[in-house]
């Protein structure tokens, strides 16, 4: 292309460009700027329509938050988060019907302690968001990973759902508002002027420790986010709040589901990535980002200049095969890049999953049935002779045999509770013999791992396996541990004299 | 022969630590017999800015899927991506959707 350099020419080549591109598939006018899905062009005017549009529609359409609710907005720094953050500030200064009338705050968990990252550079990170936090107006918390050290054992355990807010309807509740309190957020409680991050030198140290302790990036990323959860909720219950929202995009959404399959989160994957979660009773989450795609989110950031903090995560800079979460998110989004349909196909798969939310009253009793770490449904008690996980257990059980004495026939018992400690060290035994094909050895295991295992999920059994000693996990978990097995050794012990629906 | 071409910016987003931390790069690109099309320009990105890691920016000769790519603040989709050819003072954003970055 030869050219007179002349200062016009380049701008006319460029209109010449886009008056080649296509038009907004929505107002027929407007050049287009995005493309959605395939085919679907949008100008970025309509773009923004559609994006506000979605997100009050989302909540409008599930009308779990109630007006005047007082919701936790966890706000990672990241794209999606820090979106959802500004469309609640921009729900929130629309005009009347359109309003979303809830009281959001914000938390920030602070995870550089686990990263290994400087009290500088975390101190850094935390200085940019709070300037962002402040500026919403809204109340905000920042905390530092390192908390969970302070959490009471009680954050295990499911409450019931509060009764503050008996059986009214919906309906009920907003004509309840508009009537009584119009403008209560507009006086919040003062935002907490926070300076510094508080973080014990100790706890950093211990957080550390049990990152140290794990293996594989997998468990480690799913360590992490079980104990930020926690914190979370402990968040939202101490400081008031009934909602916590988070950011999941559905892109996002779509590579966890697929991820948790590999991970063997089956039973969970509705209640992790539908748009309400009521595993801690009390305090519900939601994510009403997951209509949007990571795309959309990263595309309205930057034409509507919402701010974003870029942190580093445990997968900062890794390869696509660190982790499974890593692997199947590179699996989701190359795929992506060839059939566009591949995260809607996805998520509107996990549209069609169940969610088992079992009814407060019948839940709150029975945490024991409850996995000690993710609080879903334990679906390792199913009894279920032909299950994939029974063949599991069958066949570690055999391997763990043939080092200590000749295989006998498998028993017709074989329960979970039959690997206790007894038949690992069982399996020491033999380990000078025949050097065990790499396979007893390694499998000895620490008691305490051994003795959590029937208190948890089948995926966070991996998790914990993964660790060199459980005994490295916050107190609050070891405790609550503790109390669990003791009450179920008591069921068993009073057993006969218990009717049969109590037990 | 065509006379170098300034970039109005380079910018990215949520991949900066592959870059030394820069997010916003002043770029001139150097003359050259056949007008820079976006293929190239992640050549050269490759060869003078990536500090680190190149395999998680570019992959073949595109960039990594989970990046997004704007030029002039629309979608590269729409403008042709890779075969685009870059004009004076374009503006080009790179924006990381991936986790972490
Ligand atoms: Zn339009
Ligand atoms: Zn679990």
């Amino acid at each position: 292309m030869c050219q007179v350099d002349e200062d016009y020419n380049g701008q006319l080549d460029r209109d010449e460009v886009l008056s080649f591109s296509k038009k907004c598939v929505k107002c027929k006018e407007a050049t287009a700027v995005l493309v959605i899905r395939a085919g679907d062009m949008f100008c970025s005017g309509c773009f923004k329509e559609y994006f506000v549009h979605k997100f009050r529609a989302m909540l409008g359409k599930n009308r779990i938050i109630f007006p005047g609710e007082r919701v936790l907005l966890a706000v990672s720094g990241g794209p999606s988060s820090c979106s959802m953050l500004n469309q609640v500030q921009e729900g929130l200064s629309q005009n009347a019907h359109k309003k979303l009338r809830f009281i959001p705050g914000i938390v920030y968990i602070d995870e550089g302690g686990a990263l290994g990252l400087s009290v500088e550079e975390r101190q850094r990170t935390v200085d940019e968001l709070q300037s962002m936090f402040k500026a919403t107006g809204f109340p905000y918390h920042i905390l530092p990973l390192e908390e969970v050290f302070d959490l009471p054992s009680s954050v295990l355990e499911e409450s019931s759902p509060s009764s503050e807010q008996p059986d009214i309807t919906y309906k009920a509740a907003v004509d309840h508002f508009i009537q009584t309190n119009r403008n209560c957020y507009l006086s919040p409680e003062k935002q907490a002027d926070l300076t510094g991050l508080n973080i014990q030198e100790s706890h950093t140290h211990s957080l550390q420790q049990i990152f140290g302790s794990i293996k594989t990036l997998t468990a480690k990323e799913d360590l992490l986010q079980t104990l930020r959860q926690h914190l979370l909720v402990h968040t939202a219950r101490s400081k008031g709040y009934s909602k916590l929202m988070l950011g999941d995009n559905c892109t996002r959404l779509a590579v966890k589901l697929l991820a948790s399959i590999s991970l063997g989160r089956g039973a969970q994957l509705a209640i992790d990535t539908g748009f309400s979660d009521l595993r801690y009773g009390d305090i519900i989450t939601v994510r009403p980002m997951r209509d949007y795609s990571a795309k959309e989110v990263s595309f309205y950031n930057h034409m509507y200049n919402v701010p974003s903090v870029f942190i580093p995560t445990l997968d900062t800079k890794t390869t696509d095969k660190a982790s499974v979460l890593r692997l199947t998110e590179s699996f989701v989004t190359k795929l992506q890049a060839h059939f566009p349909s591949t995260v809607s196909t996805i998520y509107r798969t996990s549209e069609k999953l169940q969610t088992i939310q079992p009814s407060p009253s019948s839940s709150t009793a029975h945490n024991w049935d409850k996995c000690l770490l993710c609080m879903c449904a334990l679906d390792t008690n199913v009894v279920e002779k032909a299950s994939a996980f029974q063949a599991t257990l069958i066949s570690e059980l055999l391997s763990q045999r043939r080092a200590s004495r000749p295989v006998d026939t498998a028993s017709p018992t074989l329960r979970p509770e039959f690997q206790g400690p007894e038949s690992t060290a069982a399996g020491g035994v033999g380990c000078e013999r025949a050097a065990c094909g790499g396979g007893c050895c390694s499998s000895v295991k620490a008691p305490e791992s051994t003795e959590l295992k029937s208190l948890l999920c089948y995926s966070c059994q991996l998790t914990i396996k993964d660790m060199s000693s459980a005994d490295l996990l916050p107190q609050y978990i070891l405790s609550e541990a503790q109390r669990r097995k003791r009450r179920s050794q008591m069921r068993e012990e009073i057993r006969e004299f218990l009717l049969d629906e109590d037990y | 022969m065509e006379s170098p071409l300034p970039l109005q910016s380079l910018r990215v987003g949520g991949a900066e630590l592959l870059f030394d931390g820069v997010k916003e790069h002043q770029v001139t690109l150097p003359s050259q017999s056949e007008p820079w099309d976006m293929k190239q320009l992640l050549v050269w990105i490759q060869r003078n800015l990536l500090k680190e890691r190149p395999e998680l920016f570019v992959q073949g000769d595109s960039v990594r899927p989970g990046i997004l790519v704007l030029i002039n603040d629309a979608d590269w989709e729409l403008m042709g991506e890779l075969e685009y050819q870059l004009q004076d003072q374009d503006n080009v954003v790179f924006i990381s959707t991936l986790h972490g970055g």
